[in-house]
């Protein structure tokens, strides 16, 4: 199946907009894409008319362009004579806004569409899903634009089974300035399934990490699903819900009790390197961090902090987390120790976590992260910079980036998410360098890079 | 593919559901894998004969169609070392539920485990690594894997659990023999691939481990429902 049309489009109709109902699904997706965005949008009703003092075409046959993209939002019972016009026009694919079909026990006629589009090798996103968003592009999520926020375009490809989650989870990449280059709500997923995304990302020049909110898999969908993560060259993050168990049935084996099925979920998830957040804030912070950096690493992290407390705090989050905090190599210390100033050479502490005190400036920071990232013993720094030491500057963020980008080693960097830092935060993130708004958030941007690794 | 004689164990047990120790363990024999010298009788004589061959003590076990979890039952009996205590075991283990015969094992000592395999829903057979014996769902040290597995995915699965010191020796005891039980997990995932149209979960617990090899001392195959 070709996808290209149905996430890239350049046209598309939305068919179901209604003439006497403002606040009709179909009317808010026609009229959020019709102006803001640069998709040329057509209007479809049965009844024809005018919208908007724009012509409501009858059927989408009768319009005189090619469309890339069908957005239906009809009634489910209407929903395969309208998919079979997308196809006898040549439409590129759909989305089907519509409810009524597999969730709510209506699996036949779920199964028509599946037939018809599978016959025709036509694509479709859903039925009952929000669709998709795609930056700067097109954005069919039935919510009126006013009331939604919306991430930049990015790096972060994002699939949902929850339509709900998938907006919750744009609002919470904007407030940690994340991007996105695709979201896709795939619903019922009759068609289009978290493999088919997988694909669709791992082509995709502008995704450099793929994301999924998962509810469950059909019968053996999830070993096809692992299978095709396991050889992706992205990084691919997976929240599961539905974690807890259920009305279990009394269990025939020691194994069958033992391997329930969130825990074979977990631990398959992490036999195939794919990173398992725990809840949605991991998943924010797994997002920016492995947009940024894609290779696994062990776990052995080393901490810059210019407080004693932010260092302490930072390792027992560490090793909550699962990240080791090994000794630092004493030609680290003694090269770091030479080249730092003389206000702070005696009084700093260079074992790990280390503590440059308040009295550091730019250039200590710089020379421990520079050294710091060459000892063999880390595989990952977190520095903890809090803004309010006089001898930081504001352009700390852009040096150390510098330094980060050189060395080649996972840096990520905390700095409070405040107005007046925004200078620093923008001299990281400009430069590819994850920053976390807490201590935790940096600690799990740490935990997202440490992933399976054979022994 | 399974063998022939594997295919026909299989055959004669789908409609109980499940396949009765002797057979599992056959099945688990004509694979590659090892299982404790055994007979499998009514006769005191026999057993009590065998029990003197092997010297080391044996096990005696109920083989019954009706019991599927054995030591719920008391139909389990480790460490007899006379024929007098043979004798009262097997008398009363004959009694049992639908006991048609007992099984008499040589005692092996080691490090008990468990290799398990689950036809998951999801993902298919996975298979299932850890800290065996009676008490296993209580500690649950165990790493699951989706089959079939590697070398390295073994390593892993021993790595993650808690006892892992166990099995690399401790206090003075000795370890496992990692090269043997790596061996073995990889190859029981692979036949459980090649089983997965028949199996809905199988249970080898506890293996029993030690320098140099690894015995199956129980095994329980539960076939899926047709």
């Amino acid at each position: 199946m070709n996808l290209k049309a149905l996430f890239n489009p350049t046209s598309m109709a939305v068919i179901g907009v209604s003439t006497s109902q403002d606040s009709h699904p179909a009317n808010v997706i026609y009229n959020k894409n019709h102006l803001r965005y640069p998709v040329k949008t057509y209007p479809v009703n049965p009844k024809g008319g005018i919208i908007n003092r724009e012509k409501l075409y009858r059927s989408i046959e009768d319009i005189d362009d090619e469309i890339d993209l069908a957005v239906i939002a009809v009634r489910a019972r209407f929903t395969p004579e309208i998919v079979k016009q997308c196809i006898k026009k040549g439409v590129g694919g759909a989305v089907i806004i519509s409810g009524g079909f597999a969730e709510a026990g209506n699996s036949d006629l779920q199964q028509q569409l599946v037939n018809l589009a599978e016959e025709a090798s036509f694509p479709f996103v859903g039925p009952n899903c929000l669709g998709i968003y795609a930056p700067e592009l097109v954005d069919t999520f039935f919510l009126p634009g006013e009331r939604i926020i919306r991430p930049d375009k990015g790096n972060i490809g994002f699939v949902s089974q929850s339509g709900g989650v998938l907006v919750d989870q744009m609002v919470k990449f904007a407030g940690q300035g994340i991007g996105v280059s695709l979201g896709v709500s795939i619903g019922n997923k009759a068609c289009i399934r978290e493999t088919d995304m997988l694909e669709w990302f791992e082509s995709d020049p502008e995704t450099k990490a793929v994301a999924f909110y998962i509810e469950g898999f059909g019968k053996g969908e999830g070993r096809e699903f692992i299978q095709k993560a396991g050889q992706c060259s992205k990084p691919v993050i997976v929240l599961k819900a539905g974690k807890s168990r259920k009305g279990v049935k009394a269990a025939s084996s020691h194994t069958a009790s033992i391997a329930g099925d969130y825990r074979v979920f977990s631990q398959i998830m992490n036999q195939y390197s794919v990173a398992e957040a725990e809840n949605e804030y991991e998943m924010t912070s797994f997002c920016e961090s492995l947009s940024c950096y894609s290779k696994a690493m062990g776990g052995k992290t080393g901490i810059v902090s210019l407080s004693g407390g932010h260092g302490v705090v930072a390792v027992d989050a560490c090793r909550q987390h699962g990240l080791s905090i090994p000794e630092i190599e004493n030609t680290t210390k003694v090269t770091i120790q030479e080249k730092l100033s003389k206000e702070i050479k005696n009084i700093v502490s260079l074992d790990n976590p280390m503590d440059l005190t308040g009295s550091a400036s730019d250039s200590d920071i710089v020379t421990t992260v520079r050294h710091l990232s060459r000892d063999e013993n880390i595989e990952c720094i977190l520095a903890l910079l809090i803004p309010y030491s006089p001898g930081i500057s504001a352009d700390i963020g852009a040096k150390l980036s510098i330094v980060a980008r050189n060395e080649g080693k996972p840096f990520i960097a905390y700095v409070p998410n405040e107005d007046k830092y925004k200078i620093i935060i923008e001299g990281f993130e400009l430069n590819r360098i994850p920053v976390a708004s807490s201590v935790e958030g940096a600690v799990l941007m740490a935990k997202a890079l440490k992933r399976y690794m054979p022994c | 593919m399974l063998a022939k004689e594997s295919s026909h164990i299989i055959e004669k047990s789908r409609s109980f559901g499940w396949i009765l120790e002797p057979d599992a363990k056959a099945i688990m024999q004509l694979n590659g894998f090892d299982t404790p010298p055994g007979v499998v009788t009514r006769s005191f004589e026999k057993a009590d004969h065998f029990m003197k061959d092997v010297k080391t003590g044996v096990a005696v076990k109920a083989v019954s169609r009706k019991i599927l979890h054995k030591t719920e039952l008391g139909a389990v009996v480790t460490g007899i070392f006379s024929s007098h205590h043979l004798k009262k075991e097997m008398d009363r283990l004959l009694e049992l539920e639908g006991c048609e015969n007992v099984l008499v094992e040589q005692m092996i000592n080691g490090i008990e485990l468990i290799i398990g395999a689950k036809n998951d829903y999801q993902f298919g057979p996975v298979v299932v690594f850890g800290i065996g014996g009676t008490s296993v769902e209580i500690y649950n040290d165990t790493a699951i894997r989706m089959a079939p597995v590697t070398e390295k995915d073994v390593c892993s699965m021993i790595d993650s659990i808690k006892a892992k010191a166990i099995l690399h020796g401790y206090r003075g005891k000795p370890g496992v023999n990692m090269d043997v039980l790596t061996r073995m997990i990889v190859d029981f995932s692979l036949l459980i691939m090649d089983f997965q149209d028949d199996m809905e979960s199988v249970d080898l617990n506890p293996v029993i481990c030690t320098a140099d090899k690894c015995i199956i001392a129980d095994a329980r195959i539960i076939l899926k429902k047709l």
